[in-house]
């Protein structure tokens, strides 16, 4: 079995001899194409001289190194700050969103329709431009955070809320069942099994959230892109320090989105057994909005 | 508000270059995504390897990272174009990953009979994937494809960061101009609204004009 057949399309699950035969010409022409294209590429930089060891040499001292890595962790406390708020208060608010108050999930509804579709960086010029008219003027730090926290808040609801309809009807039931009150099935029952069921979804967000901390760029807050471009603007090594500062963000964004996967695939695995040892009959049927029966 | 009303053509103007650069940037993500993702379920091992590869350097680097590194620094290696062509190529390379990962999802619900009953008729992989499995997949998808295209457009809010003029630049300006922040960025808040609004509408009547009865 090639490894693809775990993709599942099921289009090519043994290839004859013919097919391994035209596969193999595949390799070749692929390996070709992409040495060409890196062949290029790197042509055309050591052409412009960009290659050359005087270039790179600050890259392999510590000083630079040093500053980089500050950025990075600016990055981390930008993004880890709104991602702590976002988890928090998108919680809050996608229980809000399923309350049994109108109201309150009226109010909730709103904030998720305006906030997921309004862009980020709009926010931003809002914090940046708008509110010091109006005598608010926040840290450098908090300028970018805000604005994160305001559109993740948004987006962690909408998570956390699939993650409480995705939790079988019949837990909810149960529990109501056995005597306990509302809030107390939503806390103890439903809520627990729903937090565990989007953990991978909320790491992917995070990455989305260390993504978007870039734009401190606009509010030049010091995190790594902007670090980056105070670097280039004394060092003038445009190319290889934005190239080294896209393998940052790749290392790290990269290892956390592997962590979302193998999580994700965890649960998978885990939720396949439990519905495995039992005769379950009853499918996970979504629980109304009042979040439960 | 006399701001925005008697800028009116000016915010407008904005509005368009956004829907261009969305419009522009959506359509090229869709061909690269398609190509991504059967990359990704090819028989050729290093296609796939390929895909992957695309995929992860694009959703793992942010996208004003792409945005600087193409306007800002690839300038220096002599690899020049207009801003705005740099914006489109840029933001459909970006949305290109994120349309893949949604086409190789709805390939991966196809039930496998499907691909070997297409098999099993002696069609060749290619012609599965094009006759049998893709037309299948990407009813699927419209949904997912519609966010990818709400994503875009507030992707495109983006370029304004590198010298772009669209609906957030010219807001931006406007304000440093009339100091009207409310009434001028809510304005623009609510045009891309609107925007998105009307994309998940279309994205329904498509989703149920292509849905198969059975």
């Amino acid at each position: 079995m090639s490894p693809a057949n775990r993709q599942g399309s099921g289009i090519f699950d043994s290839l004859g001899p013919k097919a391994r035969r035209r596969a193999l010409i595949g390799n070749v022409f692929t390996l070709l194409i992409v040495a060409g294209l890196v062949f290029a590429g790197g042509n055309e930089l050591h052409r412009k001289g960009q290659l050359a060891g005087q270039k790179w040499s600050p890259f392999t001292e510590w000083t630079t190194w040093r500053f980089l890595l500050k950025g990075l962790r600016s990055s981390i406390e930008a993004g880890g700050g709104a991602a702590i708020l976002a988890f928090v208060f998108g919680l809050l608010l996608a229980l809000a969103r399923m309350s049994r108050r109108p109201l309150l999930r009226i109010a909730a509804r709103i904030y998720v329709e305006i906030f997921r579709s309004i862009p980020v960086l709009l926010l931003i010029y809002m914090t940046l431009f708008g509110l010091p008219d109006y005598g608010i003027n926040l840290s450098l730090y908090w300028k970018l955070v805000g604005p994160l926290t305001l559109a993740a808040t948004a987006i962690v609801c909408e998570v956390f809320r699939s993650g409480i309809l995705s939790v079988e009807r019949g837990q909810g039931e149960a529990a109501l069942a056995i005597g306990l009150r509302h809030s107390q099935a939503m806390y103890r029952v439903v809520l627990p099994q729903a937090i565990r069921s989007v953990i991978p979804a909320l790491v992917s967000q995070f990455v989305s959230i260390l993504k978007d901390t870039s734009l401190g760029f606009v509010v030049s807050y010091n995190e790594l892109l902007f670090t980056g471009q105070i670097f280039t603007s004394y060092s003038r090594l445009l190319i290889q320090t934005y190239l080294v500062i896209a393998a940052m963000y790749l290392v790290l964004n990269g290892i956390l989105s592997k962590i979302a996967r193998v999580l994700d695939a965890r649960g998978n695995r885990q939720g396949a057994l439990l519905a495995g040892a039992r005769p379950s009959t009853d499918e996970p049927v979504a629980l109304n909005e009042g979040g439960l029966p | 508000m006399s701001a925005v009303t008697g800028n009116m053509s000016f915010l407008l103007r904005g509005l368009l270059a956004t829907l261009e650069l969305t419009g522009l940037s959506f359509v090229f993500a869709f061909f690269i995504g398609l190509f991504v993702a059967t990359a990704r379920v090819s028989p050729v091992r290093s296609l796939r390897g390929v895909g992957t590869a695309y995929v992860e350097l694009f959703q793992n680097i942010p996208l004003l990272a792409w945005l600087v590194v193409f306007v800002f620094a690839l300038p220096q290696a002599g690899f020049i174009l207009p801003l705005f062509q740099t914006a489109v190529l840029v933001l459909s390379l970006y949305e290109g990953a994120y349309v893949g990962e949604v086409v190789r999802s709805g390939i991966n619900t196809i039930a496998r009979g499907q691909g070997e009953a297409a098999r099993a008729i002696g069609l060749s992989t290619g012609q599965a994937l094009r006759y049998v499995i893709l037309p299948q997949a990407m009813r699927s998808v419209v949904q997912p494809l519609g966010n990818v295209f709400i994503a875009t457009t507030m992707a495109t809010s983006l370029t304004a960061a590198v010298g772009v003029v669209e609906l957030t630049s010219s807001a931006n300006s406007l304000d440093l101009q009339y100091a009207q922040p409310i009434a001028i960025f809510v304005g623009a808040g609510i045009a891309y609204m609107a925007v998105n609004l009307i994309v998940g509408q279309v994205t329904g009547i498509v989703e149920r004009r292509l849905a198969v009865e059975r």
